[in-house]
């Protein structure tokens, strides 16, 4: 018990060292604490992980202290950490590591040193709550917390008006989701006295819960998810929050605090399996998601916009698992992207780095003759990506569309489809910033050069999970067991392998998919090597592509059905009601109407001790009526 | 000992204490001289001096004359005070007329 | 009519009247000598009381000490001619109901309250110097003794007042 808490508050040790004391500790000291607070997360973490894995760690589920009594309803300070926990926790503090030692040379030149770590802490320390609360609001803290931590990373370069807003962008679109996850809490509550999940589940298996309910409350949560994990219609906030530092890009917004809404679904899934409704709406949801980020991602030249985009859409394939019921293959995924995209982000910035914050793929090219380390690392997490066997991402998007197959065949075009763009995209980004000659300014090619080893160690060690990751979801037919499966077990009991499909369907589905990968890997080749093409200037695309190009304009239309009414009616309101209304009636009123009073009664103030003391005696005259007759 | 309550009832020593007080109070509001005022308010303190002695004889309790003399020293002592301070208010106005401090207004 | 009660009628009546002589003398030192006149009857009315301690503290304090100091400041102040001017008409006629309203609402309050009975019957004589010294030696001891602050500081005020007020700043 005390190795968890000391567990979750390393880093808030951290975040408080490195905000109170901040400016006045050096660069280094101030970076190695946060790493280091960071770092004994892990380790405890690993103890943990591994104690699971070997069958000699318990779960262990503990009140930490009574945190709302009101009536009967009871609801504590409590801690679970099980196998789903765990399998977080390593990706949180193992990824969080990394990336802050990979920040300590990234932010080497950032005057706002410190108090980068300090929210970095932060964030993990929010995180590391989310994911270990014993109940629905222990998580919301988290939830909150890492949303505020997003938004004050994200406008962590607050001078830049772009990035505020950007900032402001996220934190109300994940508001929105909040609302979500806070009515379906309510719902919780008011119907089953509880929010413990353990108490839930029980409620849930001894009485009678009416269907509608129970569609109402996931509904609820999932639209919470939908808002924390960027999807249809509310993703419009993560490729805007690209504008924050590029490790923290890669640690809250692709590889942790975004898979927050898969890590809700799983640790509800026995909430979600009651009410298959909300199960195919999420699926489509996360279908529909996945191809529409793809497509944007395949026409956009900014090398972090790509990168968001293709979150967004791996994002909606996980929950396309979580539709269909395959929570293990969902959070498997969450897993191998952890890995491949960390260190997709983690190599863009490298590369940002050595062009002297250039983002535009157009002026990149030819990079791998400067950044081999850079280059390999950001060419294996793409060929993970793609889907390409034996990286980890094949396995685990393989395991996603088999599930989706058996589910439904819409689904699965779709999804193919979207993971046939991916493997597109994401050479054409590859091939754009590291193949071919260098299109940058002549400035720009002297000042390359490979990141120092801060930068590049984090990189290897991702870039190798990247690719063996895949092993602890081995199919069944190649290795005896899935191990991952077998390792949830506990924690989804419905979770089902492939048994009841034929291995030769599975084995044309992984060959279907390979294929698709290397078919899309394959044209890009052509077009951008072959054809030497480049990405069309500013304003040369038309049509559907142009539409394309600029996001299928959503944020236009947002900005057009709910920004542009809501401040019409907010300057509205404040012209009537707060301005003639309540300023002017009801506070210049009472003031005027005060000193109305005030000049009237003013005269009686006449500085005459005599009037003064022929009132007191009538005064008197009338108390002493009053109590004595 | 001659006990004058079983004479004179302690109400007539309560109508007499009354009307002292008002015939003060009469005093205090129709005067305008402050050292008249004083006086009345002096008279005031008197009736009430009057009435504390009237009950603790009537109560054979000694308090009554205790507070007696307290008051009394504190009536001493403001008296005192009182015409200090009237005395100064003559230095800078020349007059001790109530209607002429009006420094309150304004 | 017991002398006693007669006593009593005659110092009523001498203190009542010489009150309102007090009030509406036109002359302040008129004033003065009427209320010293009224405070001697009510001293007589304490020896009636049987309150002998008080009868002479009240004496020596009010008609030695108070009535000495309000002639000195009368004359000190030069207002021994009739120079105050009445009030106006209303505010008069004000003073005058305000005072009979005052005066009717005390005398229907002492009427409509119950005679208590005396609490308790012993017959030592509470007035006499010995036992009212015992009392305020014992248990009212400590305000007797910050009376003698209140005094003092009473004192320093008096002449920190009176001091002339120095004009050039040295």
């Amino acid at each position: 018990m005390v190795n968890l808490y000391v567990l979750i508050l390393a880093p808030l040790v951290g975040f408080l060292i490195n905000g109170l004391m901040g400016k006045s500790l050096p660069k280094s000291v101030s970076g190695i604490i946060s790493s280091f607070a960071v770092f004994v997360s892990f380790v405890i973490s690993s103890i943990y992980f591994f104690g699971f894995v070997g069958g000699t760690q318990a779960p262990i589920d503990a009140n930490v202290f009574d945190w709302i009594t009101a009536g009967e309803t009871k609801i504590s300070f409590g801690l679970l950490l099980d196998q789903l926990s765990g399998l977080w926790l390593m990706i949180i503090t193992g990824i969080g590591f990394l990336i802050h030692v990979y920040s300590i040379g990234y932010m080497h030149d950032d005057e706002n040193f410190s108090r980068f770590f300090a929210y970095l802490n932060l964030f993990i320390f929010f995180m590391l709550l989310l994911v270990l609360g014993n109940n629905f609001l222990v998580m919301f803290i988290g939830w909150e917390g890492v949303g505020l931590c997003s938004y004050l990373l994200i406008g962590f370069w607050f001078k830049n008006q772009p990035y505020n807003d950007a900032a402001k962008k996220a934190f109300i679109m994940n508001r929105i989701g909040d609302l979500g996850f806070l009515i379906g809490m309510f719902l919780i509550l008011f119907y089953f006295k509880t929010l413990n999940y353990g108490q839930l589940k029980e409620a849930l298996a001894s009485t009678q819960t009416s269907h509608g309910l129970l569609i109402a409350i996931t509904m609820c949560l999932f639209v919470g998810a939908m808002g924390k994990s960027a999807q249809l219609p509310l993703y419009t906030w993560l490729p805007d929050a690209m504008a924050g530092p590029t490790p923290v890009s890669a640690l809250i917004h692709a590889a942790t605090m975004v898979t927050a809404g898969i890590f809700l679904i799983a640790r509800a899934n026995f909430l979600f399996s009651m009410a298959p409704e909300t199960l195919s709406f999420i699926a489509g949801v996360g279908a529909v998601t996945a191809l529409f980020a793809a497509t944007i991602g395949v026409l956009q030249n900014d090398i972090k916009k790509v990168l968001a985009y293709s979150t967004v859409s791996q994002l909606g394939l996980m929950f396309l698992a979580m539709g269909v019921g395959a929570y293990t293959s969902g959070v498997f995924h969450v897993t191998t992207h952890a890995f491949f995209k960390a260190c997709l982000f983690l190599g863009s910035g490298s590369v940002i780095h050595a062009m002297g914050g250039e983002q535009d793929i157009r002026n990149m090219g030819g990079l791998k003759k400067w950044m081999s380390i850079t280059f390999i690392t950001f060419l294996l997490s793409s060929i993970a990506i793609a889907g390409v066997p034996p990286f980890s991402g094949f396995f685990s998007k393989d395991e996603i569309l088999a599930h989706v197959f058996e589910a439904n065949k819409v689904l699965w075009v779709i999804g193919s489809l979207a993971s046939f763009l991916t493997a597109f995209y994401m050479f054409r980004l590859v091939i754009l910033t590291f193949f071919g000659s260098f299109r940058g300014t002549h400035e720009q090619e002297h000042h390359l050069h490979e990141s120092p080893a801060t930068i590049t160690i984090p990189l290897v060690i991702l870039a190798v999970l990247a690719v063996l990751g895949g092993l602890m979801g081995l199919p069944e037919f190649i290795s005896h067991t899935h191990w991952l499966n077998s390792f949830l077990a506990p924690i989804f009991p419905h979770a089902e392998g492939h048994e009841h499909m034929a291995i030769s369907t599975e084995f044309a589905l992984m060959g279907l998919a390979t294929a698709l990968a290397v078919i899309g890997i394959g044209i890009a080749y052509s077009l951008y090597v072959s054809k030497q093409q480049l990405p069309a200037k500013e304003g040369e695309l038309k049509g559907f592509a142009a539409l394309v190009y600029d996001k299928y304009r959503v944020d236009e239309l947002y900005n057009a059905v709910f920004v542009k009414p809501i401040s019409a009616l907010s300057s509205t309101l404040y012209t009537i009601v707060d301005k003639a209304l309540i300023d002017g009636q009801l506070v210049e009123g009472t003031a005027g109407l005060s000193m109305q009073l005030g000049k009237r009664i003013r005269s009686l103030q006449s500085g005459n001790i005599g009037f003064y003391l022929l009132v007191m005696v009538v005064a008197i005259s009338l108390i002493l009526t009053y109590v004595f007759i | 000992m001659l006990a004058i309550l079983d004479v004179v009832s302690i109400k007539y020593y309560l109508i007499l204490s009354a009307f002292l007080f008002t015939i003060g109070v009469f005093g205090v509001l129709f005067r305008r001289n402050a050292i008249t005022i004083f006086m009345c308010v002096e008279l005031m303190l008197n009736s009430v001096n009057l009435l504390l002695v009237a009950f603790s004889t009537y109560h054979h309790d000694a308090s009554g004359q205790v507070f007696v003399f307290f008051v009394m020293a504190v009536a001493a002592a403001e008296v005192a005070v009182g015409l200090a301070i009237l005395v100064t208010i003559f230095r800078n106005i020349h007059s001790v007329d109530i209607d002429d401090l009006k420094a309150l207004k304004n | 009519m017991s002398l006693v009660e007669i006593t009593f009628l005659i110092l009523s009546v001498i203190a009542i009247g010489s009150a309102l002589m007090t009030v509406l003398s036109k002359n302040p030192i008129h004033s003065a000598i009427y209320l010293l006149i009224c405070f001697s009857s009510i001293a007589g009315h304490y020896l009636l009381l049987n309150a002998q301690f008080l009868f002479i503290v009240h004496i020596i304090v009010y008609s030695g000490a108070i009535m000495v100091l309000f002639l000195t400041t009368l004359m000190l102040l030069n207002l021994n001619e009739e120079t105050e001017q009445h009030k106006p008409a209303m505010a008069r006629l004000g003073a005058l109901v305000a005072a009979i309203i005052l005066g009717l609402v005390l005398v229907a309050a002492v009427s409509k309250t119950a005679t208590l009975m005396p609490m308790n019957n012993n017959t030592v004589d509470i007035g006499s110097i010995k036992a009212l010294g015992k009392v305020l030696m014992d248990e009212y001891f400590y305000p007797f003794e910050f009376i003698s602050i209140l005094l003092l500081s009473a004192m320093v005020g008096v002449v920190l007042l009176t001091k002339k007020e120095k004009t050039t700043v040295a």
